[in-house]
């Protein structure tokens, strides 16, 4: 009997209860670690390898991992390649190399309706005008594209009459945002960007204009930003200093980080308004000891392991990141939204760089 | 030079060559060999010292009356080392084994920042002084990657001694050098075990766990990052009795003594899918005590074995031999050093004569892969690194 995904996409993205959530996962994960076996070469002949029988899978912690990496060095379909419509890769500077990711019809809509869900269960369902906080060049520059691109585009269906804030030579566009401000006044504005990006190319051109007396009112805006830290973290920005200082410099309240990766697009991870990531009902995340892979407990650091219910094109709804994280709770996060809550560390030590915005540079 | 950090002695570096085996260089080796074995912080860094240890007097001695035409030889006069990244000791091992030859040195240390190559350095340094004519023969360098660099030190050597991968061996070899200047190559190599079964079923416990230990100290203490550090294990009379035995006492050795990181543990498990997609000789791979140790079963000898299957931090390959001769086909001059146990170091050394090998060879008992000497890689390094005076 087919599962399909429809069915938990028709659940609310954070009201089910840990043993609903986990029975209907673990339906469809099954559903789709056999599909996958049956439709993967590669795929199979990992499992076959590690000596997992897919018919002895009863829930959700017993899903086999892929590695994140292995998406940067083998093509893995589960569908014929005439029924690819899209292949997602990774951001990377040159000689990098990149994850390949391939979607069909079914899982690029899936992936679409899964981030409607989960980002209008915080932004409202209404289109809102949207300021991108990143320079059009992103999307014209084909070395540019991909991830950042990607999220943009993502992004861009939650708003309308949409601006980008920098221009193609990642100056902020002053007077083009502040009459785009005029313009909207009394709005609520939905604004977008990566997070380094931000910080370098907004946050630090507002403070200096806000010293030359110019100011850029942003109290009525939501700002979701994603892409990592690694580099905030180079300049000691922590969190809490990149929301308090946006919201001195502009007035800017509603801020919330994700947690994503090119190789589960559509089921990302909101960071709540008491600072947590939130898994959602359609995808998981499990904290594993690096020595065994055991299942960590909450307050354990270990390694991450994403899970989403999307995947039927490419066999990727259980993989293995390189990022360390740390389970906060589950069901109980004070903002009243069901779910495991969870909080990122980082890169796991000596893991090689990549990343999104991480992999930009100053020209 | 621009650029050169001197961690000990200085840009002047004299050609002036010493006796093989002078005194000079027997007592600045043994006194840093007190200091070093001395210095509570060596505590800390096993191969720190072994290195005190191989260079004590009483080994020098006996290397020393071990080379017969000692009295015939002298230097060839300067050496410049390129000393490998990853092994953080082979650099003061190249400066002796050059040194006892009757060299002058210039060795440049690997640039990543071990604590090992600080601590050798700094007490060459100290004890340098003392010793006027080692002290205007030895310069330890330090300097990132750059070929103008190395350009300016090889136009002066005699010898060179090149530790490294293909590209730092091709890079460094590219510089020219003076038309008598000999070069001694310590390129990538690859290094297998070969375990008799019956020999594990018979040992006792006590011998089994010092086979345990001695395969840890070829492999997990150097994450299998060295050369000599065996990648493939070959199992002649290899039952899975006997392999689970041997297995059992390694996994439960290093499950006590081996800190797994958490990169190298993804390392390995992408590792275990690459190698699962990619190379269809392998059959299953077996995961020991978590991820401590993996276990790649082939069902035969790939080729390619020297460039394909290597593994880090307790990734092997094993495979079953009928007969010993079998891995014969396989082995290329890839192939460096072969550690065995329960069986004959002669009849191994036949077989790779009388069969004509390209490659391997070392071959020494399970526990001995990482012991350099003044043989190694199928050089006789003192022989070369100095010339003979014939008279008569």
């Amino acid at each position: 009997m087919e599962f399909g995904y429809d069915k938990l996409l028709q659940m609310e993205p954070y009201g089910v209860p840990k043993e609903a959530k986990q029975k209907a996962l673990a339906e469809r994960l099954i559903e789709l670690t056999e599909r996958h076996y049956n439709s993967c070469c590669e795929y199979r002949r990992i499992l076959d390898v590690l000596g997992v029988d897919p018919q002895k899978i009863h829930d959700c912690e017993d899903i086999p991992l892929l590695p994140a990496r292995l998406f940067k060095k083998v093509d893995m379909l589960s569908v014929p390649r005439e029924g690819i419509v899209k292949t997602m890769t990774s951001s990377g500077t040159s000689g990098q190399q990149v994850s390949r990711i391939f979607l069909d019809k079914e899982t690029a809509a899936d992936q679409q309706k899964t981030l409607v869900k989960i980002v209008s269960s915080f932004t409202g369902s209404n289109r809102m005008p949207m300021l991108i906080i990143d320079s059009p060049a992103v999307l014209k520059d084909r070395n540019m594209f991909s991830a950042r691109g990607a999220g943009i585009l993502g992004f861009s269906i939650f708003g309308r009459d949409k601006m980008y804030a920098l221009d193609e030579s990642m100056e902020l566009n002053v007077d083009g945002v502040k009459s785009f401000l005029e313009k909207h006044s009394g709005e609520k504005i939905f604004l977008f960007g990566f997070t380094f990006m931000i910080w370098r190319h907004f946050y630090k051109e507002l403070l200096k204009l806000k010293k030359q007396g110019i100011n850029v009112d942003l109290s009525h805006g939501i700002l979701i930003h994603g892409g990592g830290w690694k580099k905030l973290e180079l300049e000691a920005v922590s969190h809490r200093e990149f929301c308090e200082s946006l919201r001195e410099v502009c007035g800017l309240r509603d801020i919330h980080d994700y947690y994503g990766m090119v190789e589960q697009t559509g089921c990302i991870y909101m960071q709540c308004e008491y600072g947590h990531l939130h898994a959602s009902t359609y995808s998981d995340i499990i904290v594993r000891n690096p020595k065994d892979f055991t299942v960590a407990g909450v307050g354990e650091r270990g390694l991450v392991q994403v899970l989403s219910a999307i995947p039927e094109s490419y066999p990727g709804h259980s993989l293995l990141t390189e990022d360390e994280g740390e389970l906060l709770g589950e069901d109980d996060c004070p903002c009243g939204r069901l779910g495991k809550y969870f909080k990122i560390h980082g890169r796991m030590a000596g893991a090689e760089l990549r990343g999104c915005s991480d992999t930009y540079e100053r020209r | 030079m621009n650029g050169v950090e001197y961690l000990a002695g200085g840009p002047e570096v004299s050609n002036t060559p010493l006796p093989a085996y002078s005194e000079e260089a027997l007592i600045f080796l043994s006194d840093l060999s007190a200091k070093l074995l001395h210095d509570p912080r060596t505590r800390a860094y096993p191969d720190v010292t072994s290195f005190g240890f191989w260079c004590r007097k009483a080994n020098l001695q006996k290397l020393k009356e071990e080379c017969a035409d000692r009295e015939s030889r002298l230097g060839r006069g300067l050496a410049f080392h390129v000393a490998p990244s990853n092994v953080p000791v082979n650099f003061a091992f190249s400066f002796a084994f050059s040194l006892l030859a009757g060299n002058g040195n210039i060795v440049r240390v690997p640039s990543k920042n071990f604590p090992q190559v600080q601590l050798i350095c700094k007490s060459i340094k100290q004890i340098l002084p003392d010793h006027s004519e080692i002290e205007r023969r030895a310069a330890f360098v330090r300097y990132p990657v750059d070929q103008a660099i190395t350009t300016g030190f090889c136009a002066k050597a005699d010898a060179r001694l090149i530790w490294g991968g293909d590209d730092t061996v091709q890079a460094v070899r590219s510089c020219p050098v003076k038309p008598k200047c000999i070069d001694l190559v310590f390129a990538d190599r690859y290094s297998i075990c070969v375990i008799d079964g019956e020999s594990v079923l018979q040992a006792d416990e006590r011998s089994l766990k010092k086979l345990a230990e001695n395969f840890y100290n070829d492999t997990y203490l150097m994450d299998q990052n060295a050369c000599s550090s065996p990648q493939l294990v070959l199992w002649l009379n290899g039952g899975s009795e006997a392999r689970e035995r041997f297995w059992g006492a390694v996994a439960e050795y290093a499950g006590n003594l081996y800190e797994l990181q958490g990169m190298t543990a993804v390392d390995k498990y992408t590792q275990l899918c690459e190698d699962a997609v990619e190379r269809p000789e392998v059959e299953k791979v077996l995961r020991q005590n978590g991820n401590l140790l993996y276990r790649a079963e082939l069902s035969g000898l790939p080729e390619n074995a020297g460039d394909d299957l290597r593994g880090r931090g307790g990734y092997f390959y094993e495979a079953d031999l009928s007969e010993l001769s079998d891995i014969c086909p396989v082995v290329n001059e890839k192939y460096q050093t072969l550690t065995y146990f329960g069986l004959g170091p002669e009849r191994l050394r036949k077989m790779v004569i009388d069969d004509h090998l390209r490659g391997i060879d070392r071959i020494v008992p399970v526990g001995r892969a990482m012991d350099i000497g003044v043989i190694w890689d199928g050089y006789d390094i003192i022989g070369t690194l100095s010339r003979i005076v014939q008279a008569g």
